[in-house]
């Protein structure tokens, strides 16, 4: 079976994307995600069952249409959780590459590494989202330990590829002195750091839950002020952590 | 000065002199210079006056007792000893004059709704005096004053100026008002002539009443001091000839929209040897250009409410197109360029002048990034494809109005105005009657039957109305410019034109994607029309989902490339006023939401009196697969079939353009090469939260220089009106997080 021809299911896409990787990117939504974070705002991707099924041609057909645009940016496979179809991915990137993208994938790092390898190795980028470095804070945040995105990490520094770490700053769970310090001496040893964004939790996905009939629990906990941004930026900086 | 020779020594030819002699500039914005002290003081007296004009209702004064011409002004001056450029268009800031050549009852509804009384002197004047507005009513025909009643055909400059005609300006500090005077005189004596026929006899008319409008204009400079019967000799006296040029022609015409032209390449030239002459400083320089854009943020027309909700917050269009590339390969971008987008820094951001940018790939790089800069500060600028207008028009070409090219002083155009390709598709359901007002505007078709409208027959239909109201329209404007030519002629602007010109009769289509969707709905889903006791179809049901324009799906979006060709097609059929060559343009200015207002309820979903979407845009939150599949869709829509201009208004929320200030300015440049390398035409771009908005319509004080860009030129959202701001809110900003 040739590489065009396998298929997986599409969350949604996004013509213009400016936030996930460098330049102006073609951002795929692939459907599925193993995570519950308590944070999510696209909760409509978890379901690995629902979405449209899409070959690799037909995608590839449809994100040649967009080179003049992405030339210079490329594409990125987000989610849900894009790792969750490891072929699927593995065969969007190399088909990518082909044709002169540039790929990112922005994941959580939450397969096995073993079973998503060799997307991991082919991906130009990888948007690594850190969600805690505390074991038992990750568990309640997540329902998932921090092993395999850890591990996936370690994967890329041995590999000498480059990596963009993602972290979120949610009020009373991970925008904390001690557990962003812990965070960035972690992080520090690692070379294949190219970008640390940390994200401020936002409340624009709360309605999705309720159309979902989902239950929330961050419907009190607002988003973080500019001030405690700015004190997360500042330890990461310390570190010499590349934050802008 | 010293410049290169060229063959526009010898005859008119400003293209050859700039070419010879201008200075590419490939360096970044550091060598900007921040306002003078005088240039804030003279800026603060002007916010001043503003304020109060808005304060008084949006006119401040008007003379009720001048007809406004090149000559009838005592010069007049906002701040004597601070102005380096002076001119104003009467003898205060902000006071408005009356031109009625155009229509004298458009002069007496306005002066009423503003509570003033027309000076007797003026009144008598005009029971012996016909106008233009006169003329064309007593040839209209009933059929055409049905169709622009109904608002089929909208927007006719039938009461007052037709505008979009552009002075070369530029020939008064090149070449001085006497060798101007001089070639005309020559086109007089030397015109050969077979039979003094209505061509020869209105051509030789045209030329003594050009030859009269420079005497004017050299008298009008005098009375500010100033000899403009020899050549400019540095940029202030470059800069200061121009203005009063295009002083003289607003003095002369209000016409809806007044352009500038092209014209800071051509003064770079002047400031280069002044700046290496060391005559002048950056700083003296930019002082003088902020001047310059002063005056032209004071240009005023009268005009009544009802055109003020057809365009909305006084427009003006005092349009100026700037960088480009030039047709042997080198860009045009020069310091000047710099200069006059830094007025939006150095005075703030402002609709006016409509700052345009000729937008090619091969711009240098720094320059690209500086107008991304400047847009995602301000939202105040417009990009157009330089690319697709220098294959048809050379490199000296400017835009009239929003997206009009035309070759500067060698072509013109008859406005047209905009027929409503949504309402001939109600006319096709129809059988030819209103779908409001129950009457038979258009021929008596055979109305659609069944339970379902079918794609063919609704398709058959709708091409046979437009085969109507093509012709109509044609006519119609036939009859408004043979009108304006005899009784309100530009004299000033076409005194800066060659003799032989090039002209177009410049039509356009309000309602494409309405259109689009409709018949996409047709063909992909099922439409049930809903009959009312008239039997006139007045809603629709839509079953299931189509594709819709705006996402980059080549099923909707043939359907418009096939809709736009189609009604060229049949416009290229007919016979115009003077040998003009018909084009067209996807353009509504704000003049959507009127259109929306007077059309009933489409097969697309749309509602009656809801508003079209503007220009070329998809419909308001159907493009649903972000702004690069939107982009893409308006971009395949063809050049070739629609000449005269394709707008497309892009709103964007800052967070939404990139995670960095750096990044921003970057993606933005990478998006208008894209467009534009895929065909694309013109883009508004706004860079602003929704937010902003919705607390400048509560507080409006807070935000008097708050700018956006609506379909083709840029506005005071202040200025519009609430259900204009409404529909500017409710469009797709593209947002991701």
């Amino acid at each position: 079976m040739s590489k065009l021809d396998i298929t997986g299911r599409i969350h949604s896409v996004e013509t213009f994307g400016s936030l996930d990787g460098p330049g102006i990117r073609y951002l795929l939504f692939l459907q599925g995600c193993p995570m519950r974070c308590i944070y999510c705002h696209n909760p409509d991707s978890w379901d690995l069952h629902s979405g449209t099924q899409m070959s690799v041609e037909e995608i590839m057909r449809d994100i040649s249409r967009y080179r003049n645009f992405i030339m210079t940016g490329g594409i990125t496979l987000s989610g849900g959780e894009p790792l969750m179809q490891p072929q699927f991915c593995e065969a969007i990137i190399s088909e990518s590459q082909k044709r002169g993208f540039h790929v990112a994938v922005d994941t959580s790092g939450s397969m096995p590494l073993e079973k998503c390898k060799e997307a991991v190795a082919l991906a130009d980028l990888l948007l690594l989202d850190i969600k805690a470095l505390d074991e038992k804070l990750c568990k309640e945040m997540t329902g998932h330990s921090n092993h395999n995105p850890l591990a996936i990490l370690d994967y890329r520094e041995q590999i000498n590829k480059p990596v963009w770490i993602r972290h979120v700053l949610v009020p009373g769970y991970t925008l904390d002195k001690d557990k962003l310090t812990n965070l960035a001496q972690y992080l520090s040893k690692y070379k294949c750091i190219e970008r640390i964004e940390l994200l401020p939790f936002h409340k624009m996905g709360e309605y999705k839950w309720e159309q979902l009939n989902l239950p929330y629990k961050l419907y009190d906990t607002p988003a973080p002020t500019r001030d405690e941004i700015d004190m997360a930026v500042s330890i990461m900086k310390e570190y010499n952590l590349p934050v802008k | 000065m010293d410049f290169n020779t060229g063959v526009w020594e010898r005859s008119v030819n400003v293209q050859n002199f700039i070419i010879k002699n201008y200075t590419p500039y490939d360096g970044d914005e550091s060598f900007l210079t921040p306002p003078t002290e005088r240039t804030e003081k003279l800026w603060n007296e002007v916010k001043d006056l503003m304020q109060k004009e808005r304060q008084a209702g949006g006119v401040l004064d008007i003379d009720t007792a001048t007809i406004s011409d090149i000559d009838a002004y005592k010069p007049g001056y906002i701040d004597k000893d601070l102005e380096q450029i002076v001119g104003l268009q009467t003898d205060e800031p902000l006071k408005r004059a009356i031109m009625p050549f155009g229509g004298i009852r458009m002069v007496r509804n306005s002066l009423k709704q503003y509570g003033r009384d027309m000076d007797p002197n003026v009144e008598a004047v005009f029971k012996y005096r016909k106008t233009h507005n006169d003329g064309v009513f007593d040839v209209y025909t009933n059929e055409m004053k049905r169709a622009r009643h109904t608002g089929i055909i909208t927007g006719l400059p039938d009461a007052y100026g037709r505008g979009r005609i552009i002075g070369d300006y530029r020939r008064l500090p090149l070449y001085g008002a006497d060798f101007l005077i001089e070639q005309k005189k020559k086109s007089f004596e030397e015109y050969n002539y077979e039979v003094m026929d209505e061509e020869s006899i209105q051509h030789r008319e045209e030329l003594q009443e050009q030859i009269r409008a420079l005497e004017k204009l050299k008298r009008m400079c005098e009375s500010y001091g100033f000899d403009v019967s020899k050549p400019a000799q540095d940029t202030k006296e470059a800069i200061q000839w121009l203005y009063f040029a295009y002083l003289a022609a607003i003095k002369e015409q209000n016409g809806a929209a007044m352009s500038l032209g092209r014209v800071s390449t051509f003064l770079d030239i002047y400031s280069e040897q002044d700046l290496k002459s060391g005559k002048y400083t950056e700083q003296e320089i930019q002082e003088m250009v902020d001047h310059f854009i002063m005056k032209l943020r004071l240009v005023r027309f009268l005009r009544t409410q009802s055109y003020d909700q057809l365009f909305s917050g006084d427009p003006t269009w005092v349009t100026e197109a700037i960088a480009g590339m030039a047709v042997d390969g080198r860009h045009m971008v020069t310091k000047m360029s710099y200069r006059f987008l830094h007025t939006l820094v150095n005075l703030g951001p402002a609709p006016e002048p409509n700052l345009t940018v000729l937008w090619s790939k091969h711009l240098p790089e720094p320059f690209k990034k500086f107008c991304a800069k400047i847009s995602i500060e301000t939202s105040s600028i417009q990009y157009e494809s330089d690319s697709l207008m220098r294959r048809k028009f050379g490199d000296d070409y400017g835009i009239a109005c929003c997206v009009s090219a035309m070759r500067i002083g060698k072509q013109m155009q008859y406005f047209g105005a905009r027929a409503n390709l949504a309402k001939a598709l109600l006319y096709a359901i129809n059988g030819g009657r209103d779908e409001i007002s129950g009457e038979q505007i258009g021929p008596e078709l055979l109305a659609v039957r069944g339970k379902y409208l079918d794609y063919n027959d609704v398709c058959s239909k709708f091409d046979r109305i437009c085969d109507w109201l093509s012709k109509l329209y044609i006519n119609t404007l036939n009859c408004i410019h043979y009108m304006h030519d005899k009784y309100s002629y530009e004299r000033l602007q076409m005194a800066l034109h060659d003799d032989e010109i090039i002209r177009t009769e410049a039509c356009g289509i309000a309602g494409l994607s309405v259109v689009v969707d409709s018949l996409s709905a047709i063909k992909y889903a099922k439409v049930k029309p809903i009959r009312d006791e008239r039997n006139i179809v007045v809603d629709f049901e839509i079953e299931g989902d189509y594709p819709k324009f705006g996402n980059n799906d080549p099923r909707a979006d043939e359907i418009a490339v096939d809709v736009v060709k189609s009604f060229m097609r049949k416009l290229q059929k007919q016979k115009t006023y003077r040998h003009s060559i018909p084009t067209m343009s996807i353009l509504t200015i704000t003049s959507n939401v009127v259109y929306g207002k007077k059309t009933g309820s489409t097969p697309d979903g749309r509602k009656i009196g809801e508003p079209f979407a503007p220009g070329a845009n998809p419909m308001h939150g159907r493009d649903t697969h972000g702004c690069v599949a939107s982009m893409m869709s308006v971009a395949r829509l063809p050049y070739d079939y629609s000449e005269d201009g394709i707008s497309y208004t892009f709103s964007i929320v800052p967070d939404a353009l990139g995670r960095y200030e750096d990044d921003k300015a970057d993606n933005l440049v990478s998006l208008l090469d894209g467009y534009f390398t895929e065909g694309g035409h013109h883009i508004n771009v706004n860079v602003l939260n929704r937010d902003v908005l919705l607390d400048a319509m509560d507080h409006p004080e807070l935000y008097p220089q708050l700018t956006i860009r609506v379909s083709g030129y840029a506005v005071n959202f202040i200025k519009l009106t609430r259900e204009q701001q409404m529909d500017v809110i409710n469009r797709t900003f593209h947002t991701r997080f």
